[in-house]
C-alpha cells in the first residue's frame, strides 16, 4: 500500500506532501530527459539515417538527431505525468466518488500556449535554417532554386577544382539514366560521382512521376515529366550506394534501383572520359537527343519531324509511336 | 469570440394525424435495398450500352477490349438506379406532380420492430447511424483484409505470395477503402445517431440529405472493388496523375467511388453544420455544447470545405480518362503539379475529417469516466478550431520534394508545426482532466487512454516530417506510413472502439461481453505497437512506401512486422465474435445509465424513443459537472409547456437572442 492509498487529509499537511509528490515527478522526468538526450546524441546520433556520405545526408542526420532530442522531453513528460496520475488517482474499488471540480487554471494554461509555441518557434527557426543554408538540405528545389549551392558553372568540369559537375537524372518506368551535359551528354545507367565536389542533380522522367532517392547521399526529387527538379550535394566520402524509386510509379515500382559510386575525382574523370570515348565510338551519343532540361518522348527531333500527332498520347508508353512508324530508337 | 445563438426553439409538440405507413404489407413489397439492386443492376447495362454507343470510337484500352466511358457511365447509371430503386425519389416526384406525401417525412420508416427498416431509405437519423455502424465495420474489415495480404507479401524480399500487380492492387485497395470508411466510421454511426440527441433535438435538419449521404456509400464500396475485375489500379490511395490516366480500366472505378464517397461527406458535413446551428435545445448554449458536438461541428466544416476539391480531381481525372481532356498530361498543356495540389488540398484536411471526432469522442469519455469536469472547455474548443483552421494552410507539406512552390516551404514548416500548438491543446486538456480524478479502467477509458498514447506518437512523428531537412529522409517512406497509421488507425480507430463500447449500451441496450472486450482491448493496443513502431524504423533504413520487394537486410524486421500484424488481424477477430455474439446470442441486457454519466443521451430511456424527446427538453447545465455539490441535472426533459412555449413565440416574449461568452 503506498502513502497515496490514505485519503488525505484536508489541510497544510496533505498539501505539503503533495507538493513533494510534484517535485519527485519533476525530477524523474527530468533525469529521464536527460539520460535520453544524452543517449540519443552520443550513441544514436553517430548512427542515425540517412549517414554522413554527403553534406545534404549529414545535415538531414544532424536534424533528425536535433528533433529527437527535442521530443524525447516532451513524449517523456507526458508519459510520467499518465504514469503518475493512473497510478495515483485510480479509483479504488467500491469509491463511488467525483472528482475535484476543477474547470482549469488559467497559469497552467498560459504556461503551456508559451511553452509549446517556444517549442514550435525554435523548430521553425532551425528547421528554416538547416533548410537555407545547405542550399535545399538535398531535397528537389524545383527549376529555378534560389538557395543555390556554391562552385563554379563550368563548360568542362576539372578534378580538384571548384567547378560543379551537372548530373541529370532521367526516370522512366522502371529503370533510371543519368546525363553529364559535362562529357559531351553522355548516358550511364550508373551513377558514378566524384568525391568533395559540388554536385547539381537536374531530376526530370519521361512518363510519369517518379522520385529520385540515392538514400545514403541524402538527396530526394520528385521526377515530374516536363520539369526539371534541381537537388544540391556533395560528397564526403567513397562508397557504393543504391538509387531507388520513390514514388508510386506502376507495378515494378518496387524494383526501380540503380547503383552508384562515389570515387576520387580523377577516377571518376577518367571514367566518364571513358564512357563518353566508348559510346561516340558506338553511335550511342549520335542517336540520343542533344542534351535538354525535359524530354518529350513523342518528339525525335533527329528525324526533323515532330511524332506528337499520334492517337492515344495519353495510353501506355509504348503506344507513343504510331504502330505504322518504322523509326523506334 | 462572441457567438450569437440562433433563437431558440421547439417543434411544436402537436401534430397533424400521421398515418401508419407500412405494416400491412410485406417487407418485399416495400422499396428497399432489393428493389435498389435491381436498379443498380439494370442501370449499369444501360449506362455500359450507352457509353459503348457513344464512345465505342475511341475504346482507349486495347488490352481488354473496355471503353472507360461505358464503365463510368454504367457505374453513374447504376448509382442512379439504385438510388431511384431505393425510393429516394419518390417523394421528389410526388411534390414535381403535385401530389401530396403520403406520411410525414421525418417519420418514414422508422416504426416498426422489425430488420427492414434498416434495409430502406429510411430517415431517422437513428436508423441511419445503425447502418452507418454496420457498413463501416464492413468497409473496415475488408480494408483490414488487404492489409492482412499486404503484409503477406512483404514476408519475404524474393519470395512473391501474390506478385508485384496484384500486390498494388491490393495496396490501392486497402489504402482508398481505408480512407473512404475512416471519414465516415465516427461521423457515421456516433454523429449521426447521437448528434441530435447530444443537442436535445428530436431530428435532424435534413433527414433526406442524411440517408442520402449513408445510401451513397454501398455503391462506393461495391465500385471500388469492382476494380478488381478490371484488374485493379496501380496508384495507391492517392491517385497520382499522370500515372491514374496511363492506367488501365480499373483506374475508373477509384475516382468514381472516392468522388461518390465525397459527395456523401459533404451531404453530412452540411447536415450536421444546419443541425448544431438551429436545432439545439432551448439552453444549449455554445458553451455546453458537448464536445463530441463541437467535433462533429469543426469536421463539417472541413467536410464541407475541403471535400468539393477532391470531387472536383476525382471529377477532372475522369474526364482526362474519358473524353481525352488533359488536365494533368503535361505534354498536352496539362500539369501534374495541378493534380497534387488538389488532392492535398483536399488530403489535408481530410487527415482532421478523421483526427477530430476522434478527439470529442475520447474527451467524452475521459470526462465521464475521470469523474471530472473538462479542464479547460473553452481551450479544446479552441484546439478544434484551430486544427480545424490550420489545417487548410499545411497541404504542400506532402510535397516538399516535387519541386512546387521550393520557396514556400519554410511558411508550410511553420504551419505545419503551428498545427501542434492547438494539437497541444487538446492534451493539456486531457492532462488537466486526470488530476485529482477517480479513474474508472473501464473498456471505453482504456481505448481513449490507448488513444492518447497513439497519437502522441503520431504527432510527434509528424513533427519529424514538417522540418524539410529531416523530412528529405523520411517522405514517401515507411515512416510516413507508420506515421499515418499512428495518428489514424492509433487514434480515430481506437476512438471508435472506444466509442462503440461506451455507446452501444444506449443504442441497442445491450452491452458486449466484459472480458472478451478487455482481451481485444490488450491485444489490439499491443500488437497495434509491435506492427506499427518497427515501421519508423524501416521507412528511417530506406524503404519507400508501396514497394512488393525490399532490401535483403530488412527481411527480419520486416517478417516481425507482418507476424505482429496477423496477431492485430486475429484481434479484430475476436472483436467481431464478441460483436457477433453478444449482440446476437447473449444479449446482455444494460438499460439505464450505466457509467452514470450526466451527458444528454444518457438520461433518455434505452433505446431512445421514436422522436428522441417527448418534448423539447430544456437544457440546465453543462454536460460535464461532475463532482459539482448541487449541480443541476443537464436536461429538464418534461418542462411545463410554458418554457417551451416562450422559446417559440419570440415575437411577443421578448428577446430571444443573446451574447454567449465563448
Amino acid at each position: 500500500m503506498s502513502s497515496a492509498e490514505i485519503p488525505l487529509p484536508a489541510g497544510r499537511h496533505a498539501a505539503e506532501r503533495e507538493q513533494r509528490r510534484i517535485w519527485w515527478l519533476v525530477a524523474v522526468w527530468l533525469l529521464l530527459s536527460l539520460a535520453a538526450c544524452l543517449v540519443i546524441w552520443f550513441v544514436w546520433y553517430p548512427h542515425l539515417p540517412p549517414g554522413d556520405m554527403t553534406t545534404s545526408a549529414r545535415h538531414q542526420q544532424f536534424d533528425i538527431a536535433v528533433l529527437a532530442v527535442t521530443a524525447a522531453p516532451v513524449i517523456l513528460g507526458v508519459f510520467c505525468y499518465f504514469a503518475y496520475v493512473l497510478v495515483v488517482f485510480r479509483a479504488r474499488p467500491g469509491d463511488d466518488s467525483d472528482g475535484a471540480p476543477i474547470y482549469g487554471n488559467a497559469k497552467i494554461q498560459a504556461a503551456w500556449i508559451i511553452g509549446t509555441s517556444m517549442i514550435v518557434l525554435w523548430l521553425f527557426v532551425f528547421g528554416t535554417v538547416e533548410l537555407i543554408v545547405p542550399a535545399g538540405a538535398g531535397a528537389g528545389e524545383g527549376a529555378s532554386p534560389i538557395w543555390k549551392q556554391s562552385g563554379a558553372q563550368t563548360v568542362a568540369w576539372t578534378p580538384g577544382t571548384n567547378d560543379i559537375l551537372q548530373v541529370q537524372v532521367i526516370g522512366q518506368q522502371w529503370t533510371w539514366s543519368y546525363r553529364y551535359p559535362q562529357f559531351g551528354g553522355m548516358e550511364s545507367t550508373v551513377l558514378d560521382l566524384p568525391v568533395n565536389t559540388p554536385i547539381t542533380f537536374h531530376v526530370t522522367s519521361l512518363d510519369v512521376i517518379h522520385s529520385f532517392w540515392p538514400y545514403l547521399l541524402g538527396v530526394k526529387a520528385d521526377a515530374n515529366p516536363q520539369v526539371d527538379n534541381v537537388a544540391y550535394t556533395t560528397a564526403r566520402q567513397t562508397g557504393s550506394f543504391i538509387v531507388r524509386c520513390n514514388e508510386l510509379c506502376g507495378i515494378w515500382h518496387g524494383a526501380m534501383t540503380s547503383n552508384g559510386t562515389v570515387m576520387t575525382p580523377v577516377a571518376f574523370k577518367v571514367w566518364a572520359t571513358a564512357v563518353q570515348a566508348r559510346e561516340k565510338a558506338n553511335g550511342t551519343l549520335a542517336a540520343l537527343p542533344p542534351y535538354a532540361l525535359t524530354y518529350d518522348p513523342t518528339v525525335i527531333p533527329q528525324l526533323g519531324k515532330d511524332l506528337v500527332n499520334v492517337v492515344g498520347v495519353t495510353g501506355a508508353p509504348g503506344y507513343f509511336y504510331g504502330p505504322g512508324n518504322p523509326v523506334t530508337p | 469570440m462572441a457567438i450569437e445563438t440562433q433563437p431558440e426553439r421547439a417543434e411544436p409538440t402537436g401534430r397533424g394525424p400521421e398515418t401508419a405507413g407500412g405494416g400491412e404489407r410485406p417487407w418485399w413489397q416495400h422499396m428497399g435495398a432489393h428493389t435498389g439492386l435491381i436498379g443498380a443492376v439494370a442501370g449499369y447495362f444501360l449506362g455500359h450500352w450507352l457509353g459503348n454507343f457513344l464512345g465505342g470510337d475511341f475504346a482507349r484500352s486495347s488490352l481488354s477490349d473496355e471503353n472507360d466511358v461505358a464503365i463510368v457511365l454504367g457505374y453513374s447509371f447504376a448509382v442512379i438506379g439504385w438510388l431511384a430503386g431505393l425510393g429516394v425519389f419518390n417523394d421528389l416526384f410526388l411534390l414535381m406532380r403535385g401530389k401530396p406525401l403520403p406520411e410525414e417525412p421525418r417519420f418514414l420508416g422508422q416504426e416498426g420492430p422489425g430488420l427492414a427498416k434498416y434495409f430502406r431509405f429510411t430517415l431517422d437519423h437513428k436508423v441511419v447511424g445503425i447502418q452507418y455502424l454496420y457498413g463501416m465495420i464492413a468497409y473496415f474489415l475488408t480494408g483490414g483484409l488487404f492489409a492482412m495480404a499486404i503484409r503477406t507479401e512483404l514476408l519475404s524480399p524474393n519470395y512473391h505470395i501474390i506478385g508485384p500487380e496484384q500486390y498494388l492492387m491490393v495496396v490501392g485497395e486497402h489504402g482508398t477503402m481505408m480512407m473512404m470508411m475512416m471519414s465516415s466510421v465516427v461521423l457515421g454511426p456516433f454523429g449521426q445517431y447521437f448528434g441530435p440527441l447530444l443537442i436535445g433535438s428530436k431530428r435532424v435538419a435534413f433527414p433526406r440529405l442524411e440517408a442520402l449521404g449513408f445510401w451513397l456509400t454501398p455503391p462506393a464500396y461495391i465500385i471500388l472493388l469492382s476494380s478488381i475485375l478490371f484488374g485493379g489500379f496501380p496508384t495507391g490511395w492517392t491517385g497520382y496523375e499522370p500515372l491514374a490516366t496511363q492506367a488501365t480500366t480499373g483506374m475508373d472505378a477509384y475516382f468514381f467511388a472516392f468522388g461518390l464517397m465525397g459527395i456523401s461527406m459533404i451531404l453530412a458535413g452540411f447536415n450536421m453544420i444546419v443541425t448544431i446551428i438551429n436545432f439545439r435545445a432551448p439552453g444549449m448554449r455554445w458553451s455546453r455544447l458537448p464536445m463530441f458536438v463541437w467535433g462533429q461541428f469543426t469536421v463539417s466544416w472541413l467536410q464541407v470545405l475541403a471535400v468539393p476539391v477532391l470531387v472536383g480531381a476525382c471529377y477532372m481525372g475522369l474526364t482526362d480518362r474519358t473524353f481525352q481532356t488533359a488536365f494533368f498530361t503535361n505534354q498536352l498543356g496539362g500539369s501534374s503539379f495541378l493534380y497534387q495540389n488538389l488532392f492535398w488540398f483536399f488530403g489535408h484536411p481530410e487527415v482532421y475529417i478523421l483526427a477530430l471526432p476522434g478527439f470529442g469522442i475520447v474527451t467524452e469519455i475521459i470526462s465521464t469516466f475521470c469523474r471530472k469536469p473538462l479542464f479547460g472547455y473553452k481551450v479544446q474548443v479552441a484546439g478544434l478550431l484551430g486544427v480545424a483552421t490550420l489545417s487548410f494552410f499545411v497541404w504542400q507539406h506532402h510535397l516538399f520534394d516535387s519541386g512546387i512552390n521550393p520557396d514556400m516551404r519554410p511558411l508550410f514548416m511553420l504551419t505545419t508545426e503551428l498545427i501542434s500548438i492547438p494539437t497541444g491543446f487538446i492534451y493539456l486538456v486531457a492532462m488537466g482532466t486526470f488530476w485529482k480524478a477517480r479513474i474508472r479502467f473501464t473498456i471505453p477509458m482504456l481505448f481513449a487512454l490507448a488513444f492518447y498514447f497513439n497519437f502522441l506518437i503520431g504527432g510527434i512523428s509528424g513533427v519529424f516530417l514538417s522540418d524539410v531537412p529531416a523530412d528529405t529522409t523520411e517522405h514517401g517512406s515507411f515512416f510516413v506510413m507508420a506515421h499515418f497509421h499512428y495518428t489514424i488507425m492509433g487514434g480515430l480507430i481506437f476512438a471508435f472502439f472506444g466509442g462503440l463500447y461506451y455507446w452501444l449500451p444506449k443504442m441497442f441496450g445491450i452491452k458486449l461481453n466484459e472480458t472478451l472486450g478487455k482481451i481485444h482491448f490488450w491485444t489490439m493496443f499491443l500488437f497495434f505497437n509491435t506492427t506499427f513502431l518497427p515501421l519508423f524504423a524501416l521507412g528511417m533504413l530506406g524503404m519507400p512506401r508501396r514497394v512488393f520487394t525490399y532490401a535483403r537486410n530488412l527481411e527480419t524486421l520486416n517478417d516481425w512486422v507482418s507476424i505482429s500484424a496477423f496477431c492485430l488481424g486475429a484481434s479484430m477477430l475476436i472483436f467481431l465474435f464478441n460483436f457477433v455474439m453478444s449482440m446476437a446470442f447473449w444479449r446482455q441486457r444494460e438499460v439505464g445509465n450505466p457509467w452514470r454519466s450526466r451527458s444528454l443521451e444518457w438520461q433518455l430511456s434505452t433505446p431512445p424513443p421514436a422522436e428522441n424527446f417527448r418534448r423539447v427538453p430544456v437544457i440546465l447545465a453543462g454536460p460535464y459537472d461532475y463532482g459539482v455539490k448541487d449541480a443541476l441535472p443537464v436536461a429538464d426533459l418534461d418542462p411545463p409547456p410554458g418554457v417551451i412555449g416562450s422559446a417559440y413565440a419570440p415575437a411577443t416574449r421578448g428577446p430571444v437572442t443573446r451574447e454567449v461568452e465563448d
